[in-house]
């Protein structure tokens, strides 16, 4: 299929204006989850959509998306309620808590999806897509809903910023501050609901919980700020579900939601590897350049406690006496350091014996040793 | 007459079903004590993966390979996200929900690509089909007998034998882990033998009840148990009487209403979990309403007593002593200050005379135990 083709293609256009709606929205949705660490209750909620999918296709009689997308969010927050009953009201921990609502509420869905198989409605085969996705059976009807919720949860999230920041930070702070804590916490809780109700015609009930934990926890490595976290996640999530959509569409008979989630988890990974400060590998040059900034040092004061030895700043220390020190090679070293201007090769008088390259401390180089065993607390000067 | 037995289509699916859920519960226990459930809907999903390698690989359905194969998936998985972890990027909850989704995607593309005409298609890897068992038979001593009943039977006994023999190891290091590695009991070392053995039974489980509804005997049952008691031993005895009771109710339901078997089994669990956290002896919500009851009664008339027995002898008795003076001094209204009165009368703390409010000596008792607490209670009047 030529490019031209490709974009004027209806199902496609579709496919991308989904998954590009729904990568934003779990992109955005999911920064505050994962720092108030409640990734896995869109684990919980999205499970718990299910039933929520089949009452909405059984209220409805068919593949009616407004009812199921209203069923999924009425047993989603009903999922998180139950969870929080459980909690508070007993005994059990959060994460016993958010297996049983999990576990319990999907067993449902699949009582009910099997209800309606069992009732031979015509048009259930649309149903089994809400397991993993299948981005190729959206319809345009279908991204006006999408859109109207994720407007909603976006407009949401833009008018209480400043709040759900406050309290996805500091939740005792934001409570002394006079904010209703408990009713923002339940908005933002109701809010992953409404990106979990987006995904489920992308991602399926299954994977949509990676869906709202990858973008946030790849745009972390990179950002500081929760301004440049959102909006980076915003785009992972797109740029993530449009190409796992994208690859769905186009090859044959594979669902999309595996496909959407292996892309964005490579993102995670190239994060989580190669994001400044953060990622594995600068993390590891920083330790090699650490590393070889404390070997150069070692090599200076070195020589500096020579020099002070033989009360001679001008000492022409010898390359061996300096291995023998460290118990090392220092060639390197004392190449770099000559190099910085720190050190200087002289000749020794033909009289004296050994090499004939001898290393010797410049007043610069003097000056950085001092500053360097200063700095250690123990310095002696020549 | 064994054949018989093996021949009987409900029963195979109830005991299959049953020891589905005493396999998980017994494992289960320990992730919900130790805080870490969640760890089986990471295993469960997780070990498709598994399954649908080792299928391309020997193209073996299942058999001791394939929960072998499978089961160090889930160990894999628990690797990883400890990894994760451990390299403080991501936190301990989103560093789950990252792994997991991962090796399932693989699965399910996988199963897409390679796998669909066999068995596991998408769709069994999510439900199970417990009410086909009996369909997949292995012949042993004679008798045609349901390989998941087989698998599942030794699941069962892998993990009773293990909470056997490690009992105390695994107490230990399930509730005071530091004392437990001071021991020298290694408790990380057995807690991933119980993960290797939760994968394993997850795997055996899978064919009947697929990877979320095993979640659901996991986590529930044990659950349920823990709100019921505090004694571990019994916490494995209640759970699997609710892992077998939730198996027979579960599937005459799922029989009577034709759905899902598997996921009625499950869905029965959440019943009997639900039952417990409302009707518990001493944690439930009901219990607990009767307690904080009961309490305040009591305040109540400890607060009554103190105050007649401070004015006792008092020159404003004529007026302390009186239920109008309740309503005024301590602030009771009038319907509840008559239903103090009318109480402590009848547990003779206070007898009435007119309007005047009179001690007992067991109500003076009661009042100078809160005034003067470890003095000896007068017998005499």
């Amino acid at each position: 299929m030529s490019l031209d083709a490709l974009l004027g293609d209806y199902t496609l256009q579709n496919v991308v204006m989904g998954a590009a709606m729904l990568g934003l929205v779990s992109g955005v949705l999911g920064c505050f989850a994962v720092l108030r660490k409640q990734s896995l209750l869109g684990d919980t909620l999205s499970h718990a959509a299910l039933p929520g999918v089949c009452l909405g296709f059984i209220i409805a009689g068919g593949r009616e998306m407004g009812s199921i997308l209203a069923g999924a969010l009425f047993t989603g927050s009903l999922a998180a309620l139950v969870m929080l009953l459980l909690t508070r009201m007993s005994r059990l921990k959060t994460d016993a808590a958010l297996g049983i609502s999990l576990s319990v509420f999907f067993a449902i869905g699949v009582v009910l999806l099997t209800y309606i198989q069992g009732t031979g409605n015509a048009s259930q085969g649309g149903l089994d897509a809400f397991l993993f996705g299948q981005a190729a059976a959206t319809l345009r009807s279908d991204l006006w809903i999408m859109a109207g919720v994720s407007g909603v949860a976006l407009v949401l999230v833009g008018g209480l910023w400043k709040e759900f920041k406050l309290v996805s930070f500091d939740a005792e702070f934001a409570a002394t501050q006079g904010l209703p804590v408990t009713l923002l916490e339940a908005l933002m809780t109701v809010m992953i609901a409404l990106a979990v109700v987006v995904g489920l015609q992308m991602v399926g009930v299954v994977l949509m919980a990676a869906m709202v934990i990858a973008p946030a926890v790849a745009a972390r490595q990179w950002a500081n700020k929760l301004e440049s976290m959102v909006m980076l996640s915003a785009l992972f999530g797109i740029v993530g579900g449009v190409t796992g959509a994208l690859i769905s569409a186009l090859g044959p008979g594979l669902a999309t939601g595996p496909l959407i989630i292996l892309s964005l988890s490579s993102v995670v990974l190239v994060s989580l590897m190669f994001a400044p400060h953060r990622g594995f590998v600068w993390e590891i040059l920083k330790l090699q350049r650490d590393r070889r900034q404390l070997r150069h040092q070692r090599v200076l004061t070195t020589l500096y406690q020579l020099a002070s030895h033989h009360a001679d700043r001008q000492y022409r220390s010898e390359k061996r006496m300096v291995d023998a020190y460290l118990g090392t090679d220092s060639r390197r070293a004392l190449e770099r350091l000559s190099d910085r201007g720190l050190i200087t090769q002289q000749t020794p008088p033909s009289h004296e014996p050994g090499d004939h390259k001898r290393w010797v401390l410049t007043p610069e180089g003097c000056r950085e040793a001092e500053r360097i065993l200063d700095d250690l607390g123990r310095g002696g000067r020549a | 007459m064994m054949a018989s037995l093996f021949n009987n289509i409900p029963l195979m699916i109830m005991l299959v079903g049953a020891l589905v859920g005493i396999a998980s519960s017994l494992v289960g226990t320990f992730l919900v004590l130790r805080g870490t459930s969640m760890l089986s809907d990471a295993i469960g999903h997780s070990i498709v993966f598994g399954i649908v390698v080792v299928w391309l690989l020997t193209h073996q359905a299942s058999g001791p390979l394939q929960i072998i194969g499978a089961a160090l998936t889930g160990i894999f998985t628990v690797f990883l996200t400890e990894l994760l972890v451990s390299t403080q990027k991501v936190k301990k909850d989103a560093a789950i929900g990252l792994v997991f989704p991962v090796l399932f995607s693989l699965g399910v593309l996988l199963i897409n690509l390679y796998a669909s005409d066999v068995h596991i298609d998408a769709h069994t890897v999510l439900l199970g089909e417990i009410g086909f068992v009996w369909l997949d038979t292995l012949p042993i001593g004679g008798v045609e007998v349901p390989r998941a009943l087989v698998s599942m039977g030794a699941m069962t006994a892998l993990n009773l034998a293990f909470v056997a023999a490690f009992y105390k190891e695994l107490k230990l290091a399930t509730f005071d882990s530091a004392l437990a590695k001071a021991l020298g009991f290694a408790p990380t070392a057995l807690f991933y033998v119980l993960l290797l053995l939760t994968s394993g039974t997850a795997v055996a489980a899978f064919d009947a009840v697929g990877a979320v509804l095993f979640v659901a005997f996991v986590i529930v049952p044990p659950s349920a148990a823990y709100l019921l008691t505090d004694r571990l031993w019994k916490i494995f005895v209640y759970a699997s009487l609710i892992a077998a009771a939730s198996s027979v109710s579960g599937y005459y339901l799922a029989v009577a209403w034709d759905v899902s078997i598997g996921g009625m089994m499950a869905v029965m669990t959440g019943v009997f979990l639900a039952l417990a956290f409302v009707l518990g002896p001493r944690y439930g919500v009901f219990a607990q309403w009767l307690e904080r009851r009961r309490q305040r009664e009591l305040n109540e008339s400890r607060t009554l007593m103190v105050h007649l027995y401070h004015h006792e002898d008092g020159p404003e008795k004529a007026v302390e002593n009186v239920t109008m003076a309740l309503r005024d001094h301590l602030m009771w209204d009038p319907a509840r200050a008559e239903r103090v009165v009318e109480r402590s009368r009848q547990r003779q703390l206070v007898v009435q005379e007119g309007e005047r409010l009179h001690l007992t000596q067991a109500g003076r008792n009661l009042a100078r135990e809160i005034l003067e607490p470890g003095a000896k209670a007068e017998t005499g009047a």
